[in-house]
């Protein structure tokens, strides 16, 4: 049996103008302070402090565990002291070279790379050869070399965050399409000015998160490297504050410490690398 | 839009000789196009119309820069072409061709100073000027991801004609549309050239599309691609759709396109391997 839908008769509509209607509804209070990140993150950190207060009273030993807000106190009681701000000052100065220089030396590496057939070797070489050896394997070498000081400092970190942000931004200029690229060469654009003006800002959302991965790896290894290198020096930051601090058995100035680390963790992240992706990637819509 | 089909200059603005042009993959090197010649002269609108696999976005690749050709050469105003430049601009069917870091403005005005032809102020108002034309001087600001793919297409087409390019290369700019807009474009495509008269070869696989916009249309066989006819388009306008020497015309091409006894695609039959190109950097 053949179904035949039923032909119905035609119609025409004249659209009026449009009153004008209330097309757009707010939403309720509590709605939209939730829609804020930096209050639902808030809210985590409350929560895992209470955690952190409860589990310390409930142990009870502040030699083993100081409570949250004996730890805060620590802190605060050093950071007024200027005992902290120093070697915070001390940390963030020698992190801040290794960082620079090592982020430089990983976006010429990779420019290198994608420019030239030996040098995309060169690179996938070398990646392979030293990503995988942990920056700390390297400081008793780095000590002999360039002696007990902030170069052999700067030059764990630089090898801390030079492969990853390497292998980052490399897989970033691999990820641009053929059509900008070709957009970009049809312009007249080659070599460096190519490279600065299509393939690192169409590769910024890995250059970024390679930026990232890199700060925490040189965050990691410049405390490691303080625990042990501090040590045998006087001058020191945060790794040696704890180390000295734990030697002592003040646990809770350990955890100051350790909250420092934390506290600058989360304001690089909170402000610098989030207002970076806000007024670019996110800006262009290159990431949601 | 018959009286402005004269050649303007005596000699062809592009020539394309005997070019023979190859593609790699890892195993096989196979033929894109074999023996192909035709002239392009200046405020031509040239189409190059074919099947898929009848080479006709290589050529234009070719022609470009960005694809070396196997033997043969091409050659702009008595220059043989061997690199990417400025003075042929590309519009592509791909959206992201917008770098999307710079706004509409800034796209436009983008291989102006990267090209050097003119100083930031001077590409501004120039931006301006084109983006006026194409009706977006509204999304100056904007950036290319809050933009419809019609209005992308848009800021692509004002960007190449800001350079005033020697040649305006169009690799099939309005197949990626939806239909309402591909017919809008393509009266707005034409508008343009009414009034700027740029020099345009226009790549595209719809006879419909060849015998509106083009002025000449060149016929490609697939497998390799041969030139099989070189056909006037420029009676035909966007209104002429309908009528019975349109559909003839359409009819004529269709034909040509598709009678050919098949013999030769047996033994290689690269049937659609997408040439990929060798891109400066990869």
């Amino acid at each position: 049996m053949s179904l035949q839908p039923p032909i119905r008769p035609e119609y025409f509509h004249d659209l009026p103008p449009l009153e004008p209607i209330t097309l757009v509804k707010s939403l309720p209070l509590t709605t939209r302070l939730w829609n804020h990140a930096w209050l639902r993150k808030s809210v985590i950190l409350l929560v895992l402090i209470v955690i952190w207060e409860a589990a310390a009273r409930w142990q009870n030993n502040d030699l083993l565990l100081p409570g949250f807000i004996q730890s805060f106190k620590a802190f605060l009681q050093d950071m007024a002291s200027g005992e902290l701000p120093t070697k915070i000052g001390f940390s963030l100065a020698t992190l801040i070279k290794g960082y620079v220089i090592g982020s430089v030396l990983a976006v010429v590496m990779s420019s290198l790379a994608v420019s030239t057939r030996i040098g995309r070797d060169l690179l996938s070489t070398l990646t392979s050869m030293f990503n995988p050896l942990p920056a700390i394997a390297l400081l008793p070498l780095s000590l002999l070399w360039f002696g007990l000081g902030e170069n052999s400092l700067i030059f764990v970190l630089v090898h801390s965050v030079m492969w990853p942000m390497a292998l980052n931004t490399y897989a970033g200029f691999m990820g641009v399409s053929d059509t900008l690229r070709m957009t970009g060469r049809n312009y007249g654009l080659r070599g460096l000015r190519y490279v600065w003006y299509i393939l690192i800002p169409a590769a910024l959302p890995s250059i970024l998160s390679g930026l990232k991965v890199g700060w925490a790896f040189a965050w990691r290894t410049l405390i490691a490297a303080e625990l042990v290198f501090g040590a045998q020096s006087g001058k020191g930051g945060l790794g040696w504050y704890i180390y000295q601090n734990r030697n002592e058995l003040f646990t809770d100035r350990v955890f100051a410490g350790l909250i420092s680390v934390i506290i600058i963790g989360l304001l690089v992240e909170g402000l610098i690398f989030t207002t970076l992706e806000q007024i670019t990637v996110k800006r262009w819509g290159m990431q949601k | 839009m018959t009286s402005q089909f004269q050649p303007l200059a005596a000699t062809p603005l592009l020539r394309v000789e005997a070019v023979n042009l190859d593609y790699h993959d890892r195993q096989r090197v196979v033929r894109a196009t074999q023996e192909v010649s035709f002239d392009v002269y200046t405020a031509e609108r040239f189409v190059l119309l074919g099947p898929s696999g009848c080479g006709k976005s290589s050529l234009l690749k070719a022609i470009g820069g960005f694809l070396p050709v196997a033997d043969g050469h091409i050659a702009l105003e008595g220059r043989i072409i061997t690199q990417p430049g400025p003075d042929r601009l590309m519009v592509f069917q791909e959206f992201d061709q917008l770098p999307p870091w710079k706004t509409v403005l800034e796209n436009v005005m983008f291989p102006l100073l990267a090209s050097g032809k003119a100083r930031r102020a001077e590409a501004r108002e120039h931006a301006r000027y084109y983006l006026d034309k194409v009706g977006l001087t509204a999304f100056a600001d904007a950036y290319p991801h809050t933009l419809s793919g019609g209005m992308k297409q848009r800021v692509a087409i004002a960007r190449a004609l800001a350079m005033q390019p020697k040649v305006l290369l169009m690799d099939e700019p309005f197949a990626a549309l939806d239909a309402l807009t591909r017919r809008k474009m393509q009266e707005e495509l034409l508008a343009l050239w009414e009034e700027v008269h740029f020099t345009l070869l226009f790549v595209t696989h719809s006879i419909e599309e060849a015998l509106m916009v083009g002025s000449r249309i060149l016929l490609l066989s697939p497998h390799p691609g041969r030139v099989r006819a070189e056909i006037n388009s420029h009676q035909y306008g966007i209104d002429d759709i309908g009528n019975a020497a349109f559909q003839h015309t359409a009819q004529h091409i269709h034909d040509l396109l598709f009678s050919e006894p098949r013999v030769a695609a047996t033994e290689t039959s690269p049937a659609r391997i997408k040439p990929r190109f060798k891109v400066v950097g990869k």
